[in-house]
């Protein structure tokens, strides 16, 4: 009997597709996810949005919060570790977290170096804006990447140009000769034998989700038509007027991302939606995509 | 010959690979109408609360039972186990309530303990390599289940009549023995059913 292999792991996440992750910040919400349908819910202490408001350094959340959803949900649970923070993502295994998202939503502790993710039991997802970010972390050991997008924000766009960008890399990859290969490994930044893994799959090695920025059920649904397996959501949920609808809403309109008619009606009434950022007014340094390459 | 996979939540394209290895056509089924397309219905891993939610809500419950119940083969792996049994461990409701087992969730603990291991299956000669993650058990078997895979005194493959469930995931490896197995019930029901 063998745990925490590549297949147990990578399997996990096969799971979850075609399903939504969803942030929640205490029991109560977490309950409300899981009555919904999502797949699994990501323990915060804070949304992006409100972290991006409050500024400072946002960590791993406190372990208490953990403990609660853990405790009052059937469905798997992730949780958040600083890019580089080793420790924060064992403490968080040690609770028992069942994915681990080592995030560039958090302040990241080491600007150089990502966790040694081989070493852990459980999986861990980990954000991509383009391949090579996307191939780096696979070669990590990460089991599950997510377009990065632009975290809090309510803003669609770069969830879409990084799951776009990623796509046509692959579509490039996968049309090159084999004495082409090693030249783009180099350009990438990436391991010969990982890229040759992705030329003759013609995708990604593991499950790829979209994230950040994703506010309404036709902005998951676009994701799904862009090829997300899956989609997380974060300020979106908590910060509507109604939780419980938007959180439903946003599920079927991932199952049934081809179904227009099902999208308007799942769509009616659901009040305000997050007011939003447009991008162009973030300086660089407010920008989490550009956190960990 | 067609094999259905419901497809509203969890390792769809998988099974979907396994089956076409077996020779038969594997078919995504999102709607109720799709199932008077196909012969045998595979119900993949997922989040059972999730998928159990989602058919409901589409009419997949009535529409199911109609299938299974002209003794056409449903195989359930992980979730799709937990979604075809008559009783769930612990008194969360049933979903499909057809097979007369009782399972129980998440049974051998969270993810960190989801493990690989090689297993026999009565009715295939050479042990398979069994995935468990986050995985039910059946706790409970009614008198008509057939017993095929044991692990550590605990019932992880069954099978009732046109009913096949597993704890385990065969379908994330290369081995489609499993599938076989289930691709020969299913070719045994449709020529009876002629």
């Amino acid at each position: 009997m063998e745990t925490g292999t590549s297949r147990v792991k990578r399997g996990m996440a096969e799971m979850q597709k075609g399903g939504v992750i969803m942030d929640v910040m205490n029991a109560e919400q977490a309950k409300i996810a899981e009555a919904a349908g999502a797949v699994a819910v990501m323990a915060l202490e804070r949304v992006p949005s409100d972290i991006r408001a409050a500024g400072g350094v946002a960590r791993m959340a406190d372990p208490t919060i953990v403990e609660e959803v853990i405790k009052v949900v059937s469905i798997p649970v992730m949780a958040k570790a600083r890019i580089g923070h080793y420790v924060e993502a064992k403490v968080l295994e040690s609770l028992g977290v069942d994915y681990l998202d080592e995030s560039e939503v958090l302040t990241p502790a080491d600007e150089v170096f990502h966790i040694n993710k081989r070493e852990f039991t459980v999986p861990f997802v980990c954000g991509a804006k383009d391949l090579g970010e996307a191939l780096r972390r696979i070669n990590e050991g990460a089991s599950m990447i997510r377009t990065k997008g632009e975290p809090g924000t309510g803003n669609i766009v770069e969830a879409v140009r990084h799951m776009r960008y990623i796509n046509s890399q692959i579509r490039k990859v996968n049309n090159l000769s084999l004495d082409e290969l090693y030249n783009e490994a180099k350009t990438l930044g990436v391991p010969y034998e990982l890229l040759l893994e992705v030329h003759e799959l013609g995708k990604l090695p593991v499950v790829n989700f979209a994230a950040g920025g994703v506010a309404t059920p036709a902005d998951a649904a676009l994701m799904m038509h862009l090829g997300a397996d899956g989609v997380f959501v974060g300020s979106g949920i908590f910060k509507s007027d109604n939780p419980e609808k938007f959180a439903r809403a946003i599920v079927e309109a991932t199952t049934h991302f081809t179904d227009y008619k099902l999208i308007a009606e799942v769509s009616k009434n659901l009040g305000t939606p997050m007011k939003g950022i447009d991008i162009a007014s973030l300086s660089p340094a407010e920008r989490m995509s550009e956190r960990g390459r | 010959m067609k094999i259905g996979v419901l497809a509203l939540q969890g390792a769809v394209t998988e099974h979907i690979v396994s089956i076409e290895k077996t020779g038969a056509q594997g078919l995504p089924i999102k709607r109720a109408e799709q199932l008077e397309e196909i012969e045998g219905l595979i119900i993949p891993g997922g989040e059972s609360t999730t998928i159990g939610k989602l058919m409901r809500k589409y009419g997949f419950i009535e529409a199911i039972r109609d299938f299974a119940g002209q003794g056409k083969p449903v195989f359930g792996t992980c979730a799709g186990m937990i979604v075809l049994a008559k009783r769930i461990d612990g008194g969360e409701p049933a979903h499909l309530e057809l097979m007369d087992i009782t399972v129980a969730r998440n049974a051998f603990g969270r993810q960190r303990e989801s493990f690989e291991c090689d297993l026999e299956v009565k009715g295939i000669s050479e042990p398979v390599r069994a995935v468990f993650i986050r995985a039910p058990l059946i706790k409970e078997v009614g008198p008509d289940v057939d017993v095929l895979t044991v692990y550590k005194d605990e019932i992880v493959t069954a099978r009732q009549g046109n009913l096949l469930v597993s704890s385990f995931h065969p379908e994330l490896t290369d081995d489609y023995r499993l599938h076989q197995y289930f691709a020969d019930m299913v070719e045994y029901s449709a020529a009876a059913n002629q």
